[in-house]
């Protein structure tokens, strides 16, 4: 899994049957500090993801297809869950619960 | 899963069994800002698109499940018409001049 | 999937015997434009390419998904032979020109 803040939405009407009803999120992934670092991916959401959050990104296809229940979806990054806080070397990087309040 | 734009088409009349019929489009993946984000690449065009069309697509192994014919080897996939992206406050979608269908 | 020209062969007399009777080709890399790139692959050809031709190659797991190649230690096929492409309405490659 990566870390990824979410940057943005897509919208896309004409797709293939497994992504209908999914919501698509554009995904910048991160080092803990917050910086961009890597290629900005798609991700289906699954964890009801925001623009401005910090998430957790599965990119790989076997688990995606997993969490899908379907084996033969062609799908590779979804958004499994929304980060709280992240802490390296004993130091808050990241607070979801100060954004908040 | 990433963004990108279709800019060309490609012809192949020798193709590996189970691609008959199945589009070959020129694609340059795409940044959050609408930027270039590494080379072009050529994708099978699995939904119906068309040079200037903003779209996403999948790389690997799972490129192929998205075909009609499973059992092909194909390693990036177009799955969907991205009608708008939003991000950063920006929106992208189908390039208004510059490329013809 | 990325475009480039065959460029020669390869012959490997001790191989992997799953590699037997696999025809291996020289590919140079082209960008959009047709302009060659500093970058070559050694792909098994699974359309019957040759010398010269412009041709498709997948890569990675996906190069496993031919009945040449199923189960076999490959990561890079050829699975199409181009006729021509163009870039935004503009031909910029043709076969038969």
């Amino acid at each position: 899994m990566i870390l990824a803040e979410v940057v943005g939405t897509v919208v896309s009407p004409v797709q293939i049957p497994v992504l209908e009803r999914e919501t698509l999120l554009l995904l910048r992934p991160i080092a803990p500090d917050g910086r961009a670092i890597g290629k900005t991916r798609i991700g289906l959401d699954r964890a009801q993801a925001g623009v401005g959050d910090r998430v957790l990104i599965l990119d790989e296809g076997n688990s995606a297809r997993q969490i899908l229940s379907n084996k033969d979806a062609a799908v590779k990054t979804i958004v499994v869950a929304v980060v709280d806080y992240v802490e390296t070397d004993g130091v808050t990087r990241y607070d979801h619960r100060e954004r908040r309040s | 899963m990433y963004l990108a734009r279709v800019i060309g088409r490609v012809v192949a009349s020798t193709k590996s069994e189970g691609l008959a019929g199945v589009p070959l489009q020129w694609i340059q993946p795409l940044d959050e800002h609408g930027a270039a984000l590494g080379d072009a690449l050529v994708a099978c065009a699995v939904v119906s698109t068309g040079p200037g069309d903003l779209v996403h697509f999948v790389d690997g192994r799972e490129a192929a499940l998205a075909c009609p014919v499973t059992f092909v080897p194909v390693d990036a996939a177009i799955l969907g018409y991205v009608e708008q992206a939003y991000a950063n406050g920006v929106f992208l979608g189908r390039e208004q001049q510059g490329a013809e269908r | 999937m990325l475009i480039g020209k065959v460029v020669g062969s390869v012959v490997a007399t001790r191989k992997d015997e799953k590699l037997e009777n696999r025809k291996l080709l020289v590919v140079q890399v082209h960008d959009q434009h047709d302009q060659p790139k500093d970058q070559y692959v050694v792909a098994v050809d699974a359309v019957g390419a040759g010398h010269g031709d412009m041709v498709l190659y997948a890569t990675g797991s996906s190069a496993r998904q031919t009945a040449l190649t199923e189960n076999r230690p490959c990561d890079a096929v050829i699975m199409a032979i181009v006729d021509s492409w163009d870039l935004g309405g503009a031909n910029v490659y043709e076969k038969w020109s």
